[in-house]
């Protein structure tokens, strides 16, 4: 990481600590959300981004984590253990769907994954006794650490932010870990990568075990912070928002799947004013953004930097990326 | 015996529909791999144009049909593959899965705000008499809607298999260079293509829509069904997203008697996973088919 970058880092991270100072609880809960969503859009961002598979099952995994964080806390378990068991249970589940599915790569993967989306919301909606059906779970408690309580939105925040820049740093450290190259490796081709001895098939699962996971982490925040959940939160239409956040951020870019999910959290927000016909604004903008550049913001940024600058390169490695 | 027949015959007729919309699915695949995740929505669309044009406008039914088909034909055919295939071709798969995703949520609510949130009530063709075949009670709107979509499917296949034109199209989804080193003009036989799709999706619009209220959330399910049709057929073959919508069809009207009303829409699901699994090509695929 150049001197630079560690700058911009840091300059980020104080102002996502100073952000939600003064603000209404609403706006704080917006923000809270926003940080959520990124956690489980960079979990897909790695199996997507990096590993080049399209899973079309994160608000699955999101929501099977936050069932389990629920289920734990409820029962009077510290939120830790939840978070802990949310993710462990999401990372085999991952795998258990994996290993079958990844034998059919690409788009197979993408409908296989739409089909376990569709059949664990249904396990949520009918299994009333644990999951309790259509009216979902209520009033988890948010967690206590060290005395400090979360329940204040404020306090939350903090602790969501927290969480975010874990995963983010583990995120970080993946993606350059001797894996992270592997998984790079994989997605701009497959064949080169596995004469060179890399293990396509279990490199493949570990990046959708780990991106699962993710999902389940993402999905042990939701669970106090929304202190309500259904089955109705985790359906398909859900997934295909985890997708867009990481495909219109830019997928296999870091800051991706964070710009992704700003713009599909946030901007509705700002779109409120035009009342009915935000969705369709918003839905027509993604078209337009697609169209023009498939690799989402980061690359129509990069797009305008060339322009501006014409002698800097624009990495090819990354342009890949987004074309599967 | 009969309640089972009459499961059966009722599966097959929506069974038929669903051939309709997820054969529009196969072609779009085949001659441009567009994975189309609007189709439902495409599917759910023409009917409000026959509100339109009948409760607005007060047309007869009969013209407001062929209004919307043709309308269908411009809209979600012409204009769908230049405004937006088109210009992303060279991008890939995955962009253009996003853009429809865009696309469906973009019609379906232009439906909800300009129209109605509400369903809306829409007059079937055929009236609803039953008639008795073998002790199983039949209606006439199921057998009709059975008839016109198969009847709909044979043409479009002799259309593709018989005519010169319908050849020029296969061999532009089978092989584009040497399709157009044989001087096939590859543009305009691929715009055919989403041209009959949109045909097909009014077709099975119009039929399906009585079933159901129309709804702006109608493409939803159908889309889905569309999907796991054709890939449970075969990604590359007509025959294949036809028996698969079949199936679907039977199955789900099987499951829900049978199985249990809960978890119906899980037994297609998993007979998705099952043949992905199993035969990725799908029961009729041949396993050649394009890699993206």
């Amino acid at each position: 990481m150049s001197r630079k970058h560690l700058f911009f880092v840091i300059l980020a991270i104080a102002v996502l600590i100073l952000a939600p100072l003064g603000q209404k609880n609403y706006i704080i809960y917006v923000m809270c959300s926003w940080l959520m969503f990124s956690v489980a859009a960079m979990g897909l961002n790695l199996t997507l981004g990096y590993a080049g598979q399209v899973s079309l099952a994160q608000a699955s995994f999101v929501g099977i984590g936050a069932y389990i964080t629920s289920l734990i806390t409820l029962a009077g378990y510290h939120w830790v253990l939840g978070w802990l068991a949310a993710m462990g249970a999401t990372f085999v589940i991952g795998l258990i769907l994996g290993y079958p599915a990844l034998r059919v790569q690409h788009h197979f993967l993408a409908f296989v994954t739409l089909a376990f989306n569709t059949i664990v919301f249904l396990v949520f909606r009918n299994e009333e006794e644990i999951t309790g059906g259509s009216f979902g779970l209520v009033g988890m408690p948010r967690p206590e650490f060290f005395g400090i309580q979360t329940m204040q939105q404020i306090n939350f925040y903090y602790f969501t932010l927290v969480l975010f820049l874990i995963s983010a740093f583990v995120f970080w450290w993946i993606v350059n870990s001797p894996w992270g190259r592997a998984f790079k490796a994989l997605r701009e081709n497959p064949i080169r990568a596995e004469s060179l001895g890399v293990d396509t098939r279990r490199i493949t699962l570990l990046a959708f075990g780990i991106g699962c996971a993710f999902g389940g982490g993402a999905g042990a925040i939701m669970a106090p912070l929304v202190q309500f959940i259904e089955p109705g939160s985790f359906s398909l239409i859900h997934s295909l928002k985890i997708l867009l956040m990481v495909v219109v951020g830019g997928a296999g870019f870091f800051y991706g799947p964070m710009l992704g999910a700003a713009v599909v959290i946030i901007l509705p927000e700002f779109l409120r004013f035009t009342e009915g016909y935000y969705l369709m604004i918003y839905a027509f903008l993604v078209i337009v953004l697609m169209v023009y550049s498939p690799n989402g913001l980061i690359g129509l940024g990069q797009k305008l930097m060339a322009r501006l600058k014409p002698q800097q390169e624009v990495r090819k490695d990354m342009q890949k990326g987004a074309q599967l | 015996m009969a309640e089972f027949l009459q499961i059966l015959i009722s599966g097959l007729s929506a069974g038929s529909i669903y051939a309709l919309a997820a054969v529009g699915f196969t072609l779009l695949w085949q001659a441009s791999q567009t994975i189309n995740f609007a189709q439902g929505e495409f599917v759910m669309l023409p009917a409000f144009f026959v509100l339109v044009f009948t409760v607005k406008m007060g047309l007869p039914m009969s013209i407001a049909i062929v209004l919307a088909l043709f309308l269908s034909v411009l809209l979600l055919g012409a204009l769908f593959k230049k405004l937006i295939v088109e210009p992303m071709l060279s991008h890939g798969v995955l962009p253009l899965v996003i853009a429809t995703i865009a696309l469906g949520l973009l019609m379906k609510e232009m439906v909800k705000e300009f129209y109605s949130p509400l369903g809306q009530p829409f007059p079937g063709l055929f009236p609803h008499d039953v008639m008795s075949i073998l002790g199983a009670k039949i209606s006439v709107a199921d057998f009709a809607n059975f008839v016109i979509a198969m009847g709909t499917i044979i043409i479009l296949q002799l259309f593709l298999s018989r005519t010169r034109t319908g050849r020029c199209m296969q061999a532009t989804a089978q092989n584009p260079e040497v399709a157009k080193i044989l001087g096939v003009d590859i543009k305009r036989m691929v715009m055919y293509t989403f041209l009959i799709n949109g045909a097909l999706a009014a077709i099975a619009s119009v039929l399906i829509t009585p079933i159901y209220l129309a709804k702006f959330s109608n493409g939803e399910v159908l889309g889905l069904v569309a999907f796991i049709a054709a890939i449970v057929g075969g990604f590359n073959q007509i025959r294949g997203a036809l028996v698969g919508g079949l199936l679907i069809g039977v199955i789900d009207n099987l499951s829900a008697a049978y199985v249990s009303a809960e978890y119906r829409q899980a037994v297609p699901m998993l007979l998705l996973i099952f043949i992905i699994m199993v035969r990725p090509q799908g029961l009729l695929g041949t396993t050649e088919g394009r890699t993206v």
